[in-house]
């Protein structure tokens, strides 16, 4: 027996969110009274999963597999999953994860959940706390299969240390083809994407134009942050899709998000209350949105943002 | 071309979600019942290929009875027939399989869904319904072209975007940007007529096991107050934030 985790790596290193289920994995197989493994795929770090508890990694390394393929990766995790006797497998909640663990539950014949955000609240029968209705309330489901597929939601645990004396195996599984083709990735480097990010700065209606992003972007620059805008400002063609958060956009679990001339619609909020700490800065005191935040600025957002970007630096500063 | 597209009959974007028989059951009782906004967007490019590639669609949805007003109101969109399997939608895998039993007695040479419920949000039907018909898959989809036998499909990945190409079969989980918002469509009068003479099939279940199933339900807790800081005191703001948020 052992629990399983799928490492995702960006170009050999460990993302942040891999420490997590790492973390995560670590807990539920002590759980299970078990060990944990970690498949990791052409990572050049491996030993940096046992200071999560990682007690084995199987490391799978192959050019074959330099550009993801879903069909592919689930494959191999099904082979891991045999190998490892694992009764629990976990996925990061990141685009690939997302997209290759239902492929992982039906090559397994397992019980998927994802957005799951808790350690099991007991493991027989095998219960998760997960997020549903767009995190408007939780759902506590039983998985009943006899192997168990969790998306564990981005920062929804926690990175914690675990240190054991992990060993690195080499792995060697059958690589299966597919007939999807990648003919390109288009990827914006330099900045902080959503998925990715601790701090959002995101832009509503109030700001009142595309022109008036300078001074969001100046924000989130100092503050390490990604932008964000709700969904009228794309929508207007403000500010690319892509950054469109709410319930039909992108969901933000971020440790703080600060929403700048954003009223707070019902949409607009599901998908961002995942976040720890919210703030809001709006003209109107009557907006939706200070139900909901933590803290909140009642003021116009062309006087507060730039006396909020120089108060910032002089902190940064200081606490640099 | 054929097409199939999976609906799913959610609560409306704006209901208060309630739960009742002790926090076990979604409470229904005055909520308005909608097309999945994801599935709209794959409805939508349907109803695309439909116009310019004169393909046929079908929509299916796995659920009872009281699912049958938001099969019609994709019918009155333009989709051409409607199944339903009569079974409560429970849990993914057992709709992924009920779904599948249906493509496997009439192929289809491209199935549409949404990438998620905004109710269950479990993500997981298309990609299981893939796996189980072993069709290529494309998840969070952005963009889909088709030409003769030949798609170039794009997907969201986290900061960017990928173009995969392959032939059909294939199953899509879509998305916004799959079409805009501003391309959805609501149904006219006439759409709404020819709806009630199209035809809709109920197909019984196979009767698949259950992978999952939901035991309770919750509400996050209550709130505390919103802390309000004057717009002339932006260094209490900092302060909160480094000090008692500890997230800068």
């Amino acid at each position: 027996m052992s629990v399983l985790v799928l490492a995702e790596t960006s170009e050999g290193k460990f993302k942040k969110s891999t420490f997590e289920v790492t973390s995560y994995g670590k807990k539920v197989a002590e759980q299970l009274d078990t060990n944990l493994v970690v498949l990791a795929i052409n990572a050049t770090e491996n030993e940096t999963l046992y200071k999560y508890g990682a007690e084995k990694v199987l490391n799978v390394s192959d050019e074959a597999l330099a550009t993801f393929n879903a069909k592919t990766v689930a494959n191999i995790v099904k082979q891991a999953a045999e190998k490892e006797k694992s009764t629990v497998v976990i996925i990061d909640s990141n685009a690939n994860g997302l997209y290759l663990a239902p492929l992982v539950a039906v090559n397994l014949n397992a019980g998927f959940a994802s957005n799951v955000i808790s350690l099991p609240s007991s493991t027989s029968p095998f219960v998760v706390k997960r997020k549903a209705f767009s995190s408007k309330a939780f759902n506590n489901c039983e998985i009943s299969t006899e192997v168990k597929v969790i998306a564990l939601a981005k920062n929804s645990y926690g990175v914690f240390e675990n240190e054991v004396s992990g060993t690195t195996e080499s792995f060697s599984p059958e690589i299966a083809s597919s007939n999807l083709t990648s003919e390109s990735i288009e990827q914006t480097t330099g900045t902080v994407t959503i998925a990715d990010a601790d701090i959002v700065v995101s832009g509503g209606r109030g700001l009142k134009g595309p022109e008036n992003w300078g001074m969001v972007e100046e924000l989130a620059a100092i503050l390490g942050a990604a932008t964000a805008c709700s969904k009228p400002v794309s929508d207007l063609g403000w500010r690319p899709h892509s950054e469109h958060v709410g319930q039909t956009g992108k969901p933000v679990a971020a440790n703080l998000y600060i929403a700048i001339g954003i009223s707070g619609a019902i949409q607009h909020l599901a998908g961002i209350n995942s976040s720890k700490v919210k703030v809001v800065i709006n003209t109107d005191a009557e907006a939706p949105f200070f139900k909901a935040a933590d803290y909140g600025i009642v003021g116009d957002a062309f006087e507060v943002i730039p006396t909020l970007i120089e108060k910032l630096k002089e902190f940064k500063a200081i606490n640099a | 071309m054929k097409i199939l597209v999976c609906i799913s009959h959610v609560p409306d974007t704006t209901s208060k979600i309630n739960f009742t028989e002790n926090d076990t059951k979604f409470d229904s009782n005055g909520v308005q019942f909608v097309i999945n906004p994801y599935d709209e967007f794959a409805l939508t490019r349907a109803m695309w290929f439909k116009e310019k590639q004169a393909a046929s669609i079908t929509v299916i949805t796995v659920g009872d009875a009281t699912t049958e007003p938001t099969l019609r109101k994709a019918l009155a969109i333009g989709a051409d027939n409607a199944i339903r399997v009569n079974a409560t939608a429970t849990d993914g895998f057992a709709v992924a399989k009920e779904l599948a039993a249906v493509v496997k007695n009439d192929t289809y040479d491209l199935i549409l869904a949404g990438k998620e419920s905004i109710d269950y949000n479990g993500g997981m039907v298309p990609g299981m319904l893939a796996g189980l018909l072993d069709y290529n898959f494309v998840n969070a989809c952005i963009g889909l072209e088709i030409e003769g036998e030949e798609a170039t499909v794009s997907r969201e990945i986290d900061g960017g975007k990928e173009v995969l190409s392959c032939n059909l079969p294939l199953i899509i989980a879509g998305q916004k940007g799959l079409v805009e918002e501003k391309d959805l469509r609501i149904p006219n009068m006439r759409g709404i007529m020819m709806a009630r003479k199209k035809p809709l099939t109920i197909v019984e279940p196979t009767a698949s096991d259950t992978a999952t199933k939901s035991t309770s339900f919750e509400k996050p807790a209550a709130k505390s107050a919103c802390k309000l800081i004057d717009a002339d005191n932006v260094d209490e703001l900092i302060n909160l934030l480094h000090n008692e948020a500890k997230v800068i």
